[in-house]
């Protein structure tokens, strides 16, 4: 597979077409807008939160296909974790994305998020990558600011 | 036919052989910034190997060699525009600078409360901020002349808005974004009526076509070292002699004063009093050879030559069912902004870049563009004199491969 692919994979552009848990969650009690002011891109991440667990998450908003399979990779993740799993899950997310692209890549072990080693060979589209991410980091911290990955 | 041969000239340009991820560069990235002429490249080595020195205050031989290159360059500047006196000439940091220069200073001067300045709805951030600033400052108001949906400025809307409240009217010449060419002639002569001032953005303009700013009558035109084939870092001020004496200086420093005391400091004459501090030479020379170079070609060949591309790539783009053009007026210069039905334009960007087809994506530093034509953001591609038709087949076989792909 060339970089291309790999960045790619046909998870991505599977996700993107048909991105799961997209909308506006009726019921959210915690929020967070994120917006990537160099490519325009702008998300907002929904979560119903209780007793610490996760039991609904959906995202809304528009971006390009990397930031839209990330969103919708993330929440199919996070739904049912706890809090301090999800939290295990953005550092995981964190480290792939940021790593070395000459780093051997643990692809068991990462399970679903292994699809965005490819990001890694791209610097000007991490931020796509991590912008939904960043907004649930943002959501969970219960801020009304805006997540910017810039 | 036009008279441009552009496989020699692509020979003067040593990164036109560049290879990209194993492939050819396609560079289409002009409107951002232009590729250097080996002739260039050449000067800058040229000066710090043969000629550097501070300009403006040594006695020894090489300050004055540099002085002499550095004002001579200020005279090709001044010829290529048609100014009338070199001390009309002033150089800055780009663009940008420029325009900060002209809101600080002449907002200082000449903007009071209750007064107006009017821009469009067309401008890069860099013509709309400095005057945002100038107007919190001063107590002024912004306004702003609408565009129809082919990106044209409406006149009749400029008309209405411009009173005798407007001291200023800032206006980009040619859209980087959309590449709407405007008739700058026209608002010029409609603003002088109402008693206001004229500032000309050109930094899209003069790489494409003759300017001269003594027939346009305009009081300010700024432009860009960068993208008229010479170094980053430096541009020009043009301003009319009898304003730019008018206002104060804009930073104070060495060069721009006649002397200085403690109690009280006399400024230097133009342009030096604009130009505090040493000043970026040897790219302001340089700047003065790439003018040189595009001279030797010809602006009447360039725009000839050029507006054969945009025809030619408009209509192979239109031949993609899937591609809407953003901008659409009547007249353009080479730029064709382009959004793909259900494809993000950074997904485009990437997927191009790996075809070694370099666009830019983004919203190109005019979001209130992008928020009037209802888009996130928009790929562009901008042709230069040494770019080919080949290069536009490349382009359109790049966006065909990048459907098929996210089909």
């Amino acid at each position: 597979m060339n970089d291309l692919d790999e960045l790619y994979q046909q998870v991505i552009l599977d996700h993107n077409k048909n991105p799961k848990n997209f909308g506006i969650l009726e019921d959210f009690n915690f929020h967070a807008k994120g917006h990537n002011p160099l490519c325009g891109d702008q998300i907002t991440v929904y979560l119903k939160i209780k007793d610490d667990i996760i039991e609904d998450v959906t995202f809304a908003g528009n971006g390009c296909a990397i930031s839209k399979a990330s969103g919708s990779i993330m929440t199919t993740l996070i739904k049912g974790k706890s809090l301090d799993n999800a939290k295990k899950l953005f550092g995981e997310f964190h480290d792939i994305v940021t790593s070395d692209p000459e780093s051997e890549v643990d692809f068991e072990g990462l399970g679903k998020l292994a699809v965005f080693a490819g990001v890694r060979e791209f610097p000007a589209r991490v931020k796509c990558a991590s912008l939904s991410w960043h907004t649930l980091k943002q959501a969970l911290e219960n801020s009304e600011e805006t997540a910017i990955t810039e | 036919m036009s008279n441009i041969d552009v496989w020699k000239i692509r020979e003067d340009f040593p990164i036109l052989k560049a290879k990209v991820r194993g492939k050819d560069l396609v560079y289409l990235d002009n409107a951002a910034t232009t590729q250097k002429p080996q002739i260039v490249i050449d000067k800058l080595v040229q000066y710090y190997s043969e000629m550097n020195s501070n300009i403006h205050r040594g006695v020894h031989y090489l300050s004055e060699l540099s002085t002499k290159e550095f004002e001579k360059a200020r005279k090709i500047v001044k010829k290529f525009i048609n100014a009338n006196f070199d001390e009309e000439i002033i150089f800055t940091r780009g663009t940008t600078e420029s325009i900060n220069l002209v809101a600080s200073s002449f907002g200082k001067k000449f903007i009071n409360e209750g007064d107006e300045i009017i821009i469009s709805a067309m401008e890069h951030h860099s013509n709309i901020v400095p005057w945002q600033m100038v107007c919190e400052e001063r107590g002024a108001i912004l306004k702003v002349i609408p565009m129809n949906d082919d990106a044209e400025l409406m006149m009749d809307e400029f008309k209405k808005l411009i009173s005798e409240k407007t001291k200023l009217v800032s206006i980009v010449h040619i859209s980087n974004s959309l590449g709407t060419i405007n008739p700058i002639r026209n608002i010029i002569k409609i603003a002088h009526q109402a008693g206001a001032k004229v500032l000309i953005d050109g930094a899209q303009s003069v790489q494409h076509l003759k300017v001269d700013v003594n027939n346009l009558d305009c009081d300010f035109f700024v432009l860009s070292g960068h993208k008229l084939y010479g170094p980053t870092g430096v541009g020009i001020l043009y301003g009319k002699k009898e304003l730019l004496e008018a206002m104060p200086p804009y930073q104070g420093g060495g060069d721009m004063i006649r002397s200085v005391t403690f109690e009280k400091t006399l400024y230097n004459d133009l342009p030096y009093k604009f130009e505090a501090g040493t000043p970026n030479i040897a790219d302001g020379i340089a700047l003065g050879t790439a003018i040189q170079y595009v001279e030797s070609i010809g602006l009447d060949n360039i725009y000839e030559y050029e507006m054969e591309l945009l025809n030619y790539g408009t209509e192979k783009l239109l031949e993609i069912p899937e591609l809407r053009i953003i901008g659409t007026a009547k007249e353009k210069a080479s730029v064709i902004s382009f959004v793909l039905d259900n494809i993000h334009p950074h997904d485009v960007g990437t997927l191009l870049d790996r075809e070694g087809v370099a666009v830019r994506t983004g919203h190109h530093c005019t979001e209130p563009v992008m928020r009037r034509f209802d888009v996130p953001a928009t790929s562009r591609a901008s042709f230069s004199f040494y770019n080919t038709k080949e290069e536009i087949d490349a382009l359109v076989k790049a966006i065909k491969r990048t459907i098929l792909m996210f089909g």
